[in-house]
């Protein structure tokens, strides 16, 4: 089949669905791939490169699998029976969805790609939010008129920023570890107290609300609406962060709802002018009050809020380079045969998630997929009988256990006659002996050690010697031999011994 | 002083000797120094032993037949020693063992020819004196039985390591009420012997001690060989150690014990690094219980070309490699020590991390990675490495599978649940070379392949490796190279 990679259409769209680099992994799973001229262009990628990869040139809208970043503007360019995979957001589009579902075509969304460890590799929101959040810090370093970091200087004492991250998802995470390795004083706020692991991970200050409320709605990975009481304390702490912080960034977001409102307009006037707020949020309606998505705002006091949307996409070859890898991930999920030809599996949750439409078929919204992201949630397995017996016995049985051994070994020794009296003591000596100069033999030595006690186990070459000269001719066969097989092992031994231990060289 | 008070002395250098070998394994710079005692007491001990036999009266033929026994058996064993491939040194050893346990067989039979054959001898009449007759009959027919198993044992084990029998476990019905039964029948055999010494009686124990060696061995998995082995190793230790006693030779009783310990220890780090008992691995294998958690949940594995793994390992600052059997099988362990030698050479930072079951015999591996001139301050034990595989970049798993086995540590429900492993997926990325997807000895689904930093490089574990180097030549030029470019 042939893979074509469109020219995104907005100008402002500067991604592109796949790169050299993956137009390479593409055609290792059997596709030809079809690049748009000047597809790559806005990210660096050059005609002369796609097709040094082994790319063609030519209209990508014709091919069997149309890659895009967003959706296409024409779709009757798609050929009936095209597969077209792209950031198509379903659930804010539904025109678009309706409007895909009237052709002969498969239509799969990269952005609902649900939460489960499997589909990490091919989850878009995650790679471009962590862009995003990186870039957002950048964009909020490039307003702010002061070092991040603070300094001691000869023109005098520099303070840190103040940065606060609410919500420590993928994006807030990134702005947290971008902020950080600037130098600045990070705080993050967010309603799931268990990453606070994370964000202080990424040298930042974890703030809490307050204690989470439980809840038994289906867990899909995602932060939820929370309660208006939460509300109220959050609030609380977001007004007193807002006399403290320099730089705010926000990415606080709520699948298929508005972005709940963080920071009110009041807070925002009780910031010192020179502030800067990124609402990474802005597309959906924002955290901040005042917003504009997509515009740069100057609030009377002097506060710049920036509704960037595209944030991910300011870093085009970075952003073009995570998500083409993320399609290649999909690609080669939906090629089992590694043969080039696409396979769409419904019964794969993750295929099926992704599917807004199939062959002219609507098959959007897909059922919803409970995911886990703490592993704690997994039933505790009934008890296990395990078939070893426990090592740490009652101690008393112990003791019991070891006086009568005692006493058994005494009874059996005193029973015995003299002579062997003085053996039973080489004996029992000879073992403790053994077994401390064993435990302390090199682990890496335990072969040379079983070679070595082979050879000297053929001491009993001794015990045949004695015997042969009884005169006795059936014991003399007999010892003979054991004379030859003992002698096996203690010269075997040996020397196999030294030629393994001559192996060992130090480095 | 008498020649026999000299021989006395002698045994007890001799002895000393032994410890000091034994002691200088503690440490690879001692070992040799330690082996060289070892040989210095085996020499003493026969030079004693053989002036004693000239001092009882041996005549010229019987000396000459001993010299030449001596002199065979030296020729056979220098030259098994030079020739055996270290990869063939589980059945070495095993065979060795074989040895040692005939040998006591056959000194039991003699002591039971020399004494209780003839009830009315000086020999029997000397013993009756200090009222050890009975004792003897008792030393006679325990030391026969210890080495008859450990000859059929060892047999068997020779036989399944070496592939001339199949290792997988033999399965009688009541097999654990079969090994019972014929120690039973040890016990009454033996009362019978002591009250009467009679020679039927001593046959007959032979005979099922012949049997209980070959079944207890015959019902052990391949893949348990290493506790079996190193078990033998104790029982022909308490085999010299029981033909010490009847000969009433210390000697034979002390390096009896030290031997007989030496393995009851291997033994028992064995069992420990699998999690199980001694009895539990004596009565059988995993095969019973493992199907049930063979199923489960399985997921998807993603696959990695030499090239890849090579641009990998390139561009990694500390790489670990951690051996299983399945090297040693595909003979892998020469590409693997050029492999580490060119990644050092490049200041990659490579250690191996060996799990103690790992191969057929205890230390198995490390003599492996020794022959092919790996460092051997770079090949760690598990509990040595086991904290560091979070901070290595890449961990290449050649041949292993169960000793890396991630259910251990988080399904309390697997089969292998709570053995200590390799905890090789903290690394970055984690390659596992492997034939195909099949199970490991356990015959549990290894989740370490579906995580999302582990991915698969099938094929020969040889070839793959060799196919790394060749890229790796490509991506990393060659020191004198990079010497002209700087």
């Amino acid at each position: 089949m042939i893979i074509g990679v469109r020219k995104e259409d907005p100008p402002g769209e500067r991604r592109v669905a796949a790169t050299p680099d993956t137009v390479t992994q593409l055609q290792k799973l059997g596709y030809e791939v079809v690049v748009e001229s000047d597809a790559g262009a806005g990210s660096g990628f050059t005609d002369d490169r796609y097709e040094a990869a082994g790319a063609a040139i030519g209209d990508a809208d014709a091919a069997d699998v149309v890659l895009c970043v967003g959706p296409p503007e024409r779709l009757d360019a798609l050929r009936p029976g095209a597969t077209l995979i792209g950031l198509l957001s379903p659930r804010f589009k539904p025109e678009l969805v309706e409007e895909l579902a009237k052709r002969p075509i498969t239509a799969l969304s990269l952005d609902a790609v649900p939460r489960i460890s499997r589909a990490q590799s091919m989850d878009v929101l995650s790679s471009m939010a962590n862009i995003a959040g990186y870039r957002a810090v950048i964009e909020a370093a490039h307003e702010f008129g002061r070092f991040f970091t603070g300094q001691v200087t000869a023109a005098g004492k520099v303070p840190p920023a103040k940065v606060l991250v609410a919500g420590a998802g993928v994006a807030g995470l990134a702005a947290i570890g971008a902020a950080s390795s600037l130098g600045a004083i990070v705080r993050a706020t967010d309603p799931r107290p268990e990453v606070a692991d994370q964000v202080r991970s990424l040298g930042g200050d974890y703030l809490a609300v307050a204690e989470p409320e439980a809840d038994d709605a289906p867990d899909t990975g995602y932060a939820k609406e929370m309660s208006d009481d939460y509300n109220v304390r959050a609030a609380a702490l977001y007004a007193d962060q807002c006399r403290d912080v320099d730089i705010i960034v926000t990415t606080a977001l709520i699948p298929g709802r508005p972005a709940p409102t963080l920071i009110t307009a009041e807070m925002v006037a009780t910031m010192r002018p020179g502030s800067v707020i990124v609402d990474m949020a802005a597309a959906n309606g924002g955290n901040v009050e005042g917003t504009v998505p997509g515009e740069r705002v100057v609030t009377p006091n002097g506060v710049v809020i920036l509704g960037y949307t595209d944030l991910a996409g300011r870093l085009p070859a970075q952003a073009s380079q995570l998500y083409g890898t993320n399609l290649v991930n999909l690609i080669r999920l939906m090629t089992p045969e590694r043969n080039g030809v696409l396979v769409l599996d419904f019964d794969d949750v993750v295929q099926r998630s992704m599917t807004v439409v199939r062959e002219g078929e609507l098959a959007w919204p897909p059922p919803p997929v409970a995911v886990s992201a703490a592993p704690a949630a997994v039933q505790p397995a009934p008890e296990v009988v395990a078939d070893t017996p426990s090592r740490t016995a009652n101690p008393v049985v112990r003791r019991v256990g070891v006086a009568v051994a005692a006493a058994a070994m005494f009874g059996l020794i005193a029973l015995s006659p003299a002579a062997l009296q003085v053996h039973l003591t080489v004996f029992a000596l000879a073992i403790v002996i053994g077994y401390y100069v064993i435990g302390n033999v090199h682990h890496a030595l335990h072969t040379p050690l079983m070679s070595v006690t082979n050879a000297i186990s053929g001491i009993i070459v001794v015990g045949a010697l004695v015997q042969i000269s009884s005169g006795n001719a059936a014991i003399t066969v007999l010892s003979l031999a054991a004379i030859l097989l003992a002698s096996i092992n203690v010269f075997g031994g040996f020397a196999v011994t030294r030629r393994m231990l001559a192996m060992f060289i130090r480095s | 002083m008498t020649i026999a008070t000299a021989a006395t002395a002698a045994y007890i250098v001799a002895a000393l000797f032994f410890i000091r070998a034994l002691a200088g394994l503690s440490r690879h710079e001692s070992a040799r120094l330690g082996n060289t005692y070892g040989m210095l007491g085996m020499a003493v001990a026969l030079v004693a032993t053989i002036a004693l036999t000239i001092d009882d009266g041996i005549d010229v033929p019987a000396f000459a037949l001993l010299v030449a026994a001596i002199a065979v058996g030296a020729l056979i064993g220098l030259n098994r020693a030079r020739a055996v491939e270290m990869t063939a040194m589980p059945e070495l050893i095993a065979l060795l063992h074989s040895f040692v346990g005939l040998a006591a067989v056959l000194v039991g039979w003699s002591g039971y020819l020399h004494v209780e054959r003839h009830p009315g001898g000086t020999e029997a009449a000397a013993l009756a004196r200090e009222d050890m007759l009975g004792i003897h009959s008792a030393e006679v027919f325990i030391g026969v039985f210890i080495g008859a198993v450990t000859l059929t044992g060892s047999v068997v084990a020779f036989g399944k390591l070496s592939g001339k029998m199949k290792s997988a476990p033999l399965m009688l019905p009541g097999k654990n009420l079969l090994n019972v039964g014929a120690l039973v029948v040890f016990a009454a055999l033996t009362v019978v012997f002591v009250v009467e010494p009679q020679a039927w009686a001593l046959v007959a124990v032979t005979a099922v001690a012949l049997l209980l060696g070959w079944h207890l061995v015959a019902s052990i998995g391949g893949g348990d060989m290493p506790v079996v082995v190193s078990m033998l190793n104790s029982y022909s230790g308490w085999a010299a150690a029981a033909s010490g006693f009847l000969l009433g030779n210390d000697l034979l009783i002390i390096v009896g014990a030290l031997v007989g310990s030496s393995g009851a220890y291997l033994s028992a780090i064995m069992c420990k690094a699998m999690n199980r008992s001694f009895l539990s691995v004596i009565a059988g294998g995993f095969g019973l219980e493992a199907p049930a958690a063979s199923g489960g949940e399985q997921g998807r594995h993603r696959e990695i070309t030499a090239e890849e793994t090579a641009e990998a390992l390139a561009g990694a600052s500390s790489v670990i490699i951690t051996p299983g059997y399945g090297m040693a099988v595909a003979q892998a362990q020469g590409p693997v020590a050029d492999l580490t030698a060119r990644l050092r050479d490049h200041g990659v930072q490579v250690r191996f991390g060996i799990h103690p079951v790992a191969g057929r015999l205890p230390g198995h591996m490390n003599v492996l990675l020794a022959e092919a001139k790996v460092p051997y301050d770079l090949v760690l034990e598990m509990d040595e490495i086991n904290d560091d595989f979070g901070t290595a970049d890449v961990v290449l798993v050649i041949g292993a599978n169960d000793i890396v086995n991630p259910a251990a540590e988080e399904d309390p429900t697997s089969p292998i649940a709570g053995m200590p492993v390799l905890e090789v997926w903290n690394a970055q990325q984690v390659v596992v070379f492997k034939r195909s997807m099949a199970t490991g000895y356990a015959g549990v689904q290894n989740p370490l392949f579906f995580r999302d930093n582990t991915q698969m490089l099938f094929g020969d574990a040889k070839e793959r490796v060799t196919d790394i180097l060749q890229a790796l030549k490509h991506l990393t030029p060659t020191r004198e190279k990079a010497g002209t470019r700087s």
